[in-house]
């Protein structure tokens, strides 16, 4: 292979603009990191929502959360992102698509990244959330109405603490894959981690060393996530119910 | 808002079928390749034999911890200096965003399906194994007659649903300017200046066909169970 190794080319001047490269990717780094947490708590909330009411026995309910699980889950993560960016604007009454046309440039594919993201990864929380609240053994529900509790308590204090520490390793991978997704961002515009490298080997022809950079923050940031989650997953262990350890994560 | 025109929809079917072929392609050989080499990898990993399964989970835990996107740039880069190395050639070998495409996608796709493939094994009760053995085949003999036909057939619904999430990421191509079906609707969005009707009924014929694939499979799931 001719190829010019030079690993000190992330201490030289970036080409067009100010910094050095080794900044350019942390800059990625931080972009992919916000898209991702910001998109999180969006998956979260909406999932977790639509996650209950798919096990409710309210009819109306499951089928408005199957729809939603069925549209995001079936449309390709880039097809959403073009939805997101280029349709959406058109189509939004009073001005507001004008405004987020008008949005300064991180922001413009910022905003509608961490959206689609949110909305894309809700249907797979609110996958992992029902069947996690499914494991369950009815007999806890029925324990619950037993001791004449709402539906709705019943969800507080009975079915979601224990359902919520079940998803723990499934959570995990589903926030590893927002962050993982957060690079098909970048046809949008979104200057995140895979951006970066690809930019940074057009410039310096240093496609090996700009990869690797990339491939090994990525590699850091899932082994980080994947031990806090472990530890995480001990701290809210419920003695004598569900064993943790070894299998957190499914790796 | 301006109006909507149906038209141009129609007057880009043809180049649309076009590109939705080069998607069905991709999905179906990297499903091959992918399902072929996956268990092979899935083999590998089971092996008690440091030499063979350190490697496959190095490969498999490092594939599964970048974004394809990355993937995708890596295979594009890499592939032609591979060929080069390999076949020493005085330049790098010229490969093509398709070809390049479509071996990134049997390698990426390998290391999802070899955790599959993993679990699909695992699945067969270690007696059958011993079983295997007592019988006098050999460690080949046993996984191709007694234990992989299991495996499948345990792994059919699982293995579909990751090809349908394989169809979605072929879009993906989109990185490399190649004509897949979302391809050939952003470049006839581009040309006409209609993002919105392209793009909501290209949304609408990934919608329409992983749907139906996703129903299909769990009809199938009923019908394969096997009956313990």
């Amino acid at each position: 292979m001719n190829y010019n190794w030079n690993w000190k080319i992330f201490w030289e001047p970036v080409a067009a603009g100010n910094g050095v490269y080794w900044e350019w990717m942390v800059s990625g780094l931080a972009w992919t990191l916000s898209t991702g947490l910001l998109a999180w708590v969006i998956a979260l909330l909406i999932g977790v929502v639509i996650g209950v009411i798919r096990t409710t026995p309210l009819i109306w309910a499951v089928r408005l959360g199957n729809a939603w699980v069925e549209l995001f889950r079936n449309i390709p993560l880039l097809v959403q992102m073009f939805l997101w960016y280029f349709v959406l604007p058109e189509v939004l009454p009073f001005g507001l698509g004008t405004m987020m046309k008008q949005m300064d440039p991180p922001w413009a594919s910022f905003a509608p990244a961490v959206l689609c993201l949110g909305f894309y990864t809700s249907a797979r929380v609110a996958e992992q959330v029902k069947a996690g609240i499914q494991s369950l053994p009815r007999g806890q529900t029925l324990a619950g109405t037993a001791l004449g509790l709402t539906m709705v308590q019943t969800y507080r204090y009975v079915t979601l603490p224990m359902a919520f520490r079940i998803v723990i390793p499934p959570f995990t991978s589903e926030f590893m894959n927002i962050i993982k997704n957060s690079s098909v961002a970048l046809t949008i515009g979104l200057l995140e981690l895979t951006q970066r490298a690809s930019d940074m080997s057009e410039y310096t022809f240093q496609t090996f060393e700009a990869f690797t950079a990339a491939t090994t923050l990525y590699i850091m940031v899932t082994l980080i996530v994947v031990y806090g989650m472990r530890q995480l997953e001990k701290k809210v262990q419920v003695p004598g119910f569900i064993g943790t350890g070894g299998q957190g994560g499914g790796r | 808002m301006h109006a909507i025109d149906f038209d141009v929809i129609q007057r880009s079917l043809p180049f649309l079928w076009k590109g939705l072929q080069f998607s069905v392609q991709l999905t179906v050989t990297a499903m091959i390749g992918g399902i072929i080499l996956g268990t092979l990898l899935a083999m590998m990993r089971l092996s008690s034999f440091k030499l063979l399964y350190l490697p496959a989970t190095a490969y498999v835990n490092g594939i599964r911890s970048i974004p394809l996107v990355l993937v995708i740039f890596w295979f594009y880069f890499m592939v032609p200096l591979i060929l080069q190395a390999v076949t020493r050639a005085p330049s790098p070998v010229h490969v093509g965003p398709e070809k390049s495409a479509l071996i990134t996608f049997i390698l990426f796709q390998a290391a999802y399906y070899s955790e599959i493939m993993r679990a699909g094994i695992q699945s067969v009760s270690r007696g059958q194994v011993s079983a295997a053995y007592a019988l006098g085949l050999t460690y080949f003999q046993s996984m191709a007659q007694v234990i992989l036909p299991q495996a499948f057939r345990n792994m059919i619904p699982i293995l579909l649903t990751q090809t349908i999430v394989l169809f979605q990421d072929t879009s993906l191509v989109y990185v490399l300017s190649i004509t897949d079906l979302l391809g050939a609707a952003v470049k006839t969005a581009q040309r006409d200046g209609r993002l919105v009707e392209m793009y909501v009924f290209v949304a609408l014929i990934y919608f329409v066909l992983s749907y139906a694939l996703s129903e299909l499979v769990k009809r199938l799931q009923t019908r394969v169970a096997v009956i313990r």
